[in-house]
């Protein structure tokens, strides 16, 4: 060892064996972060599956009061032609006593149009009241039957485990009664 | 130890080149001395075993005409019960044969909770087994997916969005296991790789567990040390036989109901093929995720600091904890009951509370299975309370303030005497630690 070390380095008990074996050491655990990534990353999505990512919809057949759904990225998407009533609902409620506050107006594009995940931000079922005589829940929005999470007609969170209110994909009006998802 | 003794030439040659036979011999051969007091609770553990190898038999049989594609993995299971020579049997074996497994571990796991077989020299062997448990878990998730049915795809659904819990990571976490943006094609492609898998893994840790059995041997009723060889029997033909009696016993009852009630434990749902538009108006974990399911969904409310609205953990966060943690604590259970006697019989508060836990995850089982509201909920979360309070707070306190009854001086004493109970004046002297 002495061989190998200058007096200094023999003073702070550090050698050129330990700066060997650290930096080896390091290298190593580089590489074996380069070689495992592309195994994990095998792993997401793909870009191909990432492309089939926008979904167009054309609105005029939906009447007032009417909600459908459409299939955007494998998930379901409500579509709510919201009535007079329900929008005034919507916009009533005092923001800040939401369990996820967010007003109406930051929801959607058009107060008509309500356009929102239709995936509960609990455990991920489909929250009911697309169809007519389903149970929309205490706030007459949607209501998740796997753990009772209500929605009201904002798709906001107003009780349940549900953490966060029903998301809003990414969308933009291409014509008046058009709206491309994604 | 007793040495491995023949006198054929072709086992002579091998044996000396790959010392194969005396390993079998020491494993569960006449090689292997055991307590000669093991009860017939001390079947579950091989009976395990083989339901493992019957599992993996079946599966990899049904893994020949199974197709693991959205299109077509429910219309190749209905083939496999329709078409496939014998394939109902193989499918009814291998989906009675999950639910079978699981009640032979949970009485397996049951019976080393009473009898102390975790503790010391035995703390690995118990956390190898916890391992298993939580290897079994995931591989019977996945294999419930495979058929694509309404069960299945929620199912997936669920418990994957069980990740989305973690705090900044979460969201990306379930996109990777998923493959894609929701439970989809990837989703059941990767599913059935990893079910595939995991058996073999499992087959892996348990020879692991295995071998740490081996190293100080099985505990026993008692739950004392044997003391030399006039407390112990050999493995073989003792142990074997009374293991092929117990095989017997069990396939009766697997067979009773693999041939006339081979759906009672499924859900009616998962004949009906997968929609990921739809939800199932009540979704059901199968019966042996019950009480784990009933922990999830028994933390309803945020966990913060209090009259600050200040909110640490979310309660969908507080659920997926306690979910796990109800297996983590049993990790750890070695070093929570520090009471150096192991066998629950010699300890009547510990076998009170043992009654108690049992009781409580029944009850948890019975609260799964209702939805989350009104009375059920509240149960769930007593029950909840109260699996916590048992592990960390009631096996702590037994280790201090229970006297336990004296201990036999050897496993051979209480039946020599005639009875169950220790001789009089035996000193009550603590676990020797070998």
């Amino acid at each position: 060892m002495a061989d190998t070390a200058t007096p200094a380095q023999v003073e702070t008990g550090e050698t050129r064996r330990d700066f060997l074996y650290l930096a080896a050491g390091a290298m190593g655990a580089v590489g074996a972060g380069a070689v495992a990534w592309p195994l994990i990353d095998s792993m997401n999505p793909s870009a191909e599956v990432l492309a089939l990512s926008s979904t167009e919809v054309d609105l005029s057949p939906i009447a007032e009061g009417q909600r459908i759904t459409v299939t955007w990225r494998g998930s379901p998407v409500f579509i709510d032609h919201r009535t007079a009533d329900q929008i005034t609902q919507a916009e009533d409620v005092a923001v800040a006593t939401l369990p996820d506050p967010e007003s109406d107006a930051d929801r959607v594009q058009r107060s008509e149009w309500l356009v929102v995940i239709g995936v509960c931000t609990h455990l991920g079922c489909v929250p009911l009241g697309q169809k007519t005589g389903q149970n929309r829940g205490e706030f007459g929005g949607w209501f998740c039957p796997c753990h009772g999470s209500h929605y009201d007609t904002s798709g906001r969170i107003r009780r349940g485990p549900a953490p966060t209110n029903l998301p809003v994909p990414p969308y933009e009006f291409t014509g008046d009664t058009t709206i491309v998802i994604g | 130890m007793s040495g491995f003794q023949t006198n054929n030439t072709v086992i002579k040659w091998i044996e000396h080149r790959l010392p194969i036979f005396s390993f079998l011999d020491h494993s569960v051969g006449s090689g292997y001395p055991s307590p000669k007091n093991l009860s017939y609770f001390w079947n579950f553990g091989s009976l395990a075993g083989i339901t493992l190898v019957i599992m993996i038999v079946t599966g990899v049989l049904m893994a020949m005409q199974y197709t693991a594609h959205v299109d077509h993995a429910f219309e190749s299971v209905e083939r496999i019960m329709r078409d496939v020579n014998y394939g109902w049997l193989l499918r009814y074996v291998h989906m009675n044969g999950a639910h079978f497994f699981f009640i032979v571990v949970y009485i397996h796991i049951f019976r080393g909770l009473y009898y102390g077989s975790y503790k010391a020299p035995r703390e690995l062997l118990w956390m190898l087994g916890v391992v298993i448990l939580l290897l079994m878990m995931a591989t019977a998730f996945m294999g419930y997916v495979l058929p694509w049915g309404q069960m299945s795809f929620w199912g997936a659904k669920v418990i994957t969005n069980l990740f989305s819990a973690i705090p900044f990571f979460g969201d990306g976490i379930v996109v990777w296991l998923w493959g894609g943006f929701s439970v989809d094609n990837p989703t059941l492609n990767r599913f059935f790789a990893l079910h595939y898998l995991l058996p073999f893994v499992i087959v892996g840790v348990v020879i692991l567990h295995i071998w740490a059995l081996h190293r100080f041997g099985s505990n026993n009723p008692i739950g004392i040390d044997t003391k030399g060889p006039q407390d112990t029997i050999p493995f073989h033909p003792y142990y074997t036989v009374k293991d092929a009696f117990g095989l017997g016993a069990f396939l009766v009852v697997f067979s009773a109901v693999v041939f006339y009630l081979p759906n009672y434990m499924g859900h009616a749902d998962n004949y009906i093929p997968a929609n990921p538009l739809s939800t199932p108006a009540h979704i059901v974990p199968e019966w042996y995720f019950l009480p784990f399911y009933a922990i999830l969904r028994a933390i309803t409310f945020d966990i913060g600091i209090p009259f600050t609205g200040v909110v640490i953990i979310e309660a969908k966060l507080g659920g997926v904890i306690a979910m796990f943690g109800a297996i983590a604590v049993l990790f750890v259970l070695p070093w929570l009951d520090r009471s150096p006697v192991r066998s629950g019989r010699f300890r009547p508060i510990f076998r009170l509370f043992f009654v108690l836990l049992a009781i409580d995850v029944v009850l948890l089982g019975f609260a799964g299975a209702k939805p989350a509201e009104g009375l059920w909920l509240l149960i769930a979360q007593v029950s909840t309370a109260y699996y916590f309070l048992h592990f960390l707070v009631v096996l702590p306190l037994l280790s201090v303030f229970e006297t336990p009854k004296p201990l036999p001086t050897s496993i051979s004493e209480p039946v020599l005497k005639g009875g169950g109970g220790a001789m009089a004046g035996a000193p009550a002297k603590p676990m020797e630690k070998a």
